[in-house]
């Protein structure tokens, strides 16, 4: 089973892998203490996984449980698929953290709370009519009883801070107890508190001393004996140089690498939304390589502006969530009927509507596939973890240039936030997919098509001898010239559905992730349900049942050898963070019998959810 | 970059080969040949020349044109021209919409080409009713207007393309109408050579849905009365006998019409036309029958240091000569922490 067994034994407190959880409140800064245990983690070699959950609004009222920001990181000995089913260690900085937060602990789990913060005030925030560490609420767990508030000022006082300064600090003072816990080397973070607050050194040594602090009260004699600290050994990795990498950074650099192997410039347009902005945010720096971002004045402009910029010759990149990719669905409508390329990325969240902004969902399948006016078909690819999404962008553009259409690129609020060690490729690795402007004038039909891939030719305005008109009527077949004719519209309309159709003679095979092609049980995933399906799977084989996980990136065309590979299996079930949108299209598309797992409650599957749900099959 | 030559080409060297389809008599024709005979002037290279429009009867115009051409979505026009833009500065780039498409569904995307200063130029084509569809009131019907939607009566107030436009620091602003084959050519001329957007708002009678709803200043008999042509340093003078001025009524801070002549007004009286004065251009812009002349002409041009996108890649060169990276891919993917797993 995933998700750790941080009790400590008697014989070193060595664990295969261990679940920690930072939770306070929206400004206690537990995303950074978080990252900063992350990356003394994977300096420790291990294998890790996380995840954070924070609140939609930017400064809700300290101490609610609506204003709880939390972080978690799994990481072990072994190969981490997922930020983990249960909590081994919660870390929780005020009684609002506690309650929002306690559920998810393992029995037996260890909890540390800061009593410095669990005032009556707080506790009657947090809806807590009596102090939960002295009513037996916290019975079955060990729990860390210190007041961090007053222990951190004490630390920082040599650096004349202001109180609410020096209470600022309590975090690092955790970070440093935590890195205690589990043997981490602190250097990192101190070199990280250096570099952050290099124009303000009061501020960067208080947070040192914290840090200090908090590791120097794990060093005391009385801690050690009664908690004990553990001992995660490093994890079997691949050599290589690796650095941690967020499904954003991933989709990020996967844009950047997809527009240089065309040889193209970036134009990626966006308008803020919640949680898509982080890749604007990633590729506004980029202008030394060859980007540009645009900041539109909505979202329908965005991908305006990214079809501008393709029909000039760049590689035009929108992205957005859920109800912006709705705002951009009848320009993507043109970009499908002039034939322009075009990656439309959505970071999928909860809906509907505006729904859940910061939590995670895989409910705009349909909306890819079918989401526009009309037959209008294109491609659709979906990333499965943060490194994969650096491929599968790359995967995305190549598509797009290659067959002179949209493609929609889905990820999700989970991968996108979610970090993990990434093996650092060589770019001189890609395969490069070069595009060829056409400038030659002879022959030139706006409309004619490659025979292979049935994409149109794409010529720059500016190109002398190429004149030509093109816009969203419909349009002769050949000459492009505007054509109401019955039989051209067939015609077109069949055009379009092929060249998209086409595609599938140009993808890898559907592959077998685990298991073998026939058998008992296939489970079929897309996107960010890779984790717990590939951990449910593996226990499950590991206990001999037969199950195999499939997995599927192109999501439109799919993999021409699917249905057969679909067929092969006495049952097929699908595990959706959507009430049934993947399964529906297998079922349309091969008449196969597969069966839905769906959760929406905007986390991610635990892994033992989809082993429960096996057991009726195996 | 382009070079542009002066193509030596003639106005129907512009025209495409595609059969016309607005109705008879629209204004659009008489501003289609306006257009060619301002490309022949200009000598605007047809390879280096793009025309983007949105929805309706005006957006048809690309297709007619011997230029690159984009005809994309109601509204949208202006943000598909900025991703043109941004991606080749060096192209010619005109934007072509009527008053629902550029103030109504895309009033959004106008204001922000213009207020960020893409180098477009856009021409509004002001028939202050939807044709396309069928003869409803648009956001620039006046009050009362009678339409299939509005059968009692628009009751809500229209809105001034100019005054939008200055509203929203447009730095080219000018008016030209249809009939006025013999000044909106040069105008057009004007509005291509500003560096930035130009807003051009161009009067246009729709013959079947709303015919001579601009007679009052369009008509041959009245446009010396009727219509004021702003010239640069030029005093705001008009009337068949060129003896009617503008001059500052200062209780009111508003401009007034006066005789020259009377009441001892004299020439010197008249307001000099200032282009790179805002204040005058609003004034102008504002100006409406019966108690005005129409103002016609550039009403306002005050050119920035540098159009929208020009600073954009202005930046991004800036950026890219002090990357020490010089856009190495692998150093992109080993940027932040990295650290090495040994076999």
């Amino acid at each position: 089973m995933d998700g750790g067994s941080a009790a400590p034994d008697e014989s070193g407190n060595e664990l295969e892998s261990a679940v920690v959880r930072f939770a306070g409140d929206s400004g206690d800064g537990m995303q950074l203490t978080g990252t900063q245990f992350t990356q003394a983690t994977a300096m420790a070699r291990n294998d890790l996984a996380t995840f954070p959950d924070f609140p939609a609004e930017i400064r809700a009222p300290a101490g609610t449980t609506f204003g709880v920001s939390a972080f978690q990181i799994h990481f072990g000995s072994r190969t981490i698929r997922t930020s983990g089913d249960a909590v081994d260690v919660l870390v929780a900085m005020n009684p609002a953290a506690l309650k929002t937060n306690l559920d998810d602990l393992r029995k037996g789990g260890l909890i540390i709370v800061d009593t410095g913060s669990f005032s009556r005030r707080n506790l009657n925030k947090a809806g807590f009519e009596e102090n939960p560490l002295e009513d037996g609420t916290l019975d079955g767990y060990r729990k860390l009883e210190v007041d961090m508030t007053r222990m951190t000022v004490e630390a920082v006082k040599p650096f004349g801070l202001g109180n609410k300064d020096a209470q600022r600090c309590k975090n690092m003072w955790a970070l440093g107890l935590v890195d205690w816990l589990f043997g981490r080397d602190r250097t990192i973070n101190e070199d990280w508190l250096k570099q952050k607050f290099a124009r303000k050194p009061a501020i960067a040594d208080a947070n040192i001393a914290a840090l200090n602090a908090g590791h120097a009260f794990g060093e005391t004699a009385d801690m050690a004996r009664e908690f004990g600290s553990f001992v995660v050994p490093p994890a079997d990795i691949q050599p290589g140089t690796y650095r941690a990498l967020t499904g954003a950074e991933g989709v990020a650099m996967g844009l950047v690498a997809g527009a240089r192997l065309a040889g193209l410039h970036l134009l990626f347009t966006g308008y803020p939304i919640t949680p898509a902005s982080a890749l604007l945010h990633l590729l506004a720096p980029l202008k030394d390589y060859g980007v540009t971002t645009f900041q539109a004045e909505d979202e329908i402009a965005a991908v305006c502006a990214a079809i501008g910029g393709s029909y000039a010759g760049a590689l035009g990149v929108t992205s957005s969530s859920g109800p912006g990719i709705a705002l951009k669905t009848e320009a993507i409508g043109l970009a499908i009927a002039t034939e322009l390329p075009l990656v439309v990325v959505n970071s999928q969240r909860g809906g509907p509507s505006t729904g859940l902004p910061t939590k995670t969902e895989q409910s705009d399948l349909y909306q890819a596939i079918y989401g526009r006016n009309a037959d209008s078909p294109l491609a659709v690819v979906a990333c499965h973890s943060p490194g994969d999404a650096y491929f599968a962008a790359i995967e995305a553009c190549r598509l797009a240039v290659k067959y002179m259409t949209p493609v929609m690129f889905l990820t999700d609020g989970y991968i996108s936030n979610a970090a993990e060690p990434w093996l650092i490729p060589d770019f001189e690795d890609h395969e490069p997919f070069p595009v060829t402007f056409r400038t030659d004038p002879e022959g030139y039909q706006v409309y004619a098509r490659d025979p292979e891939t049935m994409a149109r030719a794409w010529v720059k305005p500016g190109t002398p001898g190429l004149l030509h008109r093109i816009g969203g009527i419909e349009k002769h077949h050949l000459t492009g010239d505007i054509s109401y004719d019955a039989d051209n519209h067939q015609e077109m309309t069949d055009n379009r559905l092929n060249k998209i159709l086409g595609i599938a003679k140009d993808i890898p095979a559907q592959a077998v992730d685990q298991g073998q092609a026939g058998g008992r049980v296939a489970v079929v995933g897309w996107g960010s349900t890779y984790g717990p399906i590939s951990r449910a799977v593996s226990n499950k084989r590991a206990q001999g049942h037969d199950v195999s996980h499939i997995h599927i990136r192109h999501i439109r065309p799919m993999p021409p050898n699917l249905g057969d590979l679909l067929k092969s299996y006495d049952a097929v079930i699908v595990p959706e963070m959507n009430t049934g949108q993947l399964v529906t299209v297998l079922r349309a598309e091969y008449l196969v019998d597969a069966k839905p797992l769906n959760k929406v409650n905007g986390k991610p599957f635990r892994i033992v959810e989809i082993e429960d749900a096996l057991k009726a099959w195996l | 970059m382009n070079v542009q030559t002066p193509a030596n080409l003639s106005p129907k060297d512009y025209a495409t080969d595609q059969e016309v389809r607005w109705c008879p008599g629209c204004g659009d024709y008489a501003i289609l040949k306006a257009v060619q005979k301002a490309m022949a002037d200009i000598g605007a290279d047809p390879a280096n020349t793009v025309f983007v429009s949105g929805i309706g009867c005006a957006a048809r115009f690309p297709y007619y044109m011997e230029t690159y051409g984009f005809h994309t979505i109601h509204g949208r026009a202006p943000s598909f021209a900025t991703g043109i833009k941004l991606t080749n500065p060096d192209l010619d780039v005109w934007v072509v919409g009527g008053d629902g498409d550029g103030l109504s569904i895309g009033g959004n995307h106008t204001l922000h080409a213009i207020r960020r200063n893409v180098d477009i130029s856009y021409l509004l084509f002001n028939n202050e009713i939807y044709g396309l569809t069928k003869g409803q009131y648009s956001p620039t019907s006046r009050l009362g207007t009678r339409s299939p939607s509005t059968p009692h009566g628009s009751i809500d107030s229209p809105v001034d393309a100019l005054s939008f436009a200055l509203g929203v620091n447009a730095r080219f602003v000018a008016r030209g109408i249809d009939r006025r084959q013999d000044h909106l050519p040069g105008l057009l001329a004007r509005a291509h050579a500003h560096k930035g957007c130009s807003f051009v708002e161009i009067i246009q009678n729709c013959i079947v849905y709303n015919d001579g709803v601009f007679e009052h200043f369009t008509e041959k008999a009245v446009t010396a009365d009727m219509q004021l042509e702003a010239e640069h340093g030029q005093p705001l003078i008009f009337g068949k006998n060129r003896e009617k001025g503008l001059r500052l009524n200062r209780q009111t801070l508003e401009l007034e019409v006066a005789t020259l002549g009377e009441d001892g007004f004299s020439e010197d009286d008249v307001i000099v036309h200032d282009e790179t004065n805002r204040t005058i251009g609003g004034a102008l812009a504002r100006m409406k029958p019966p108690d005005f002349p129409v103002a016609i002409g550039v009403l306002y041009c005050a050119p920035a240091e540098m159009s929208y996108e020009r600073a954009v890649l202005a930046q991004n060169r800036a950026i890219a000569d002090k990357a020490p990276a010089a856009g190495d891919m692998n150093t992109l993917l080993h940027r932040g922490s990295t650290w090495e797993v040994a076999a």
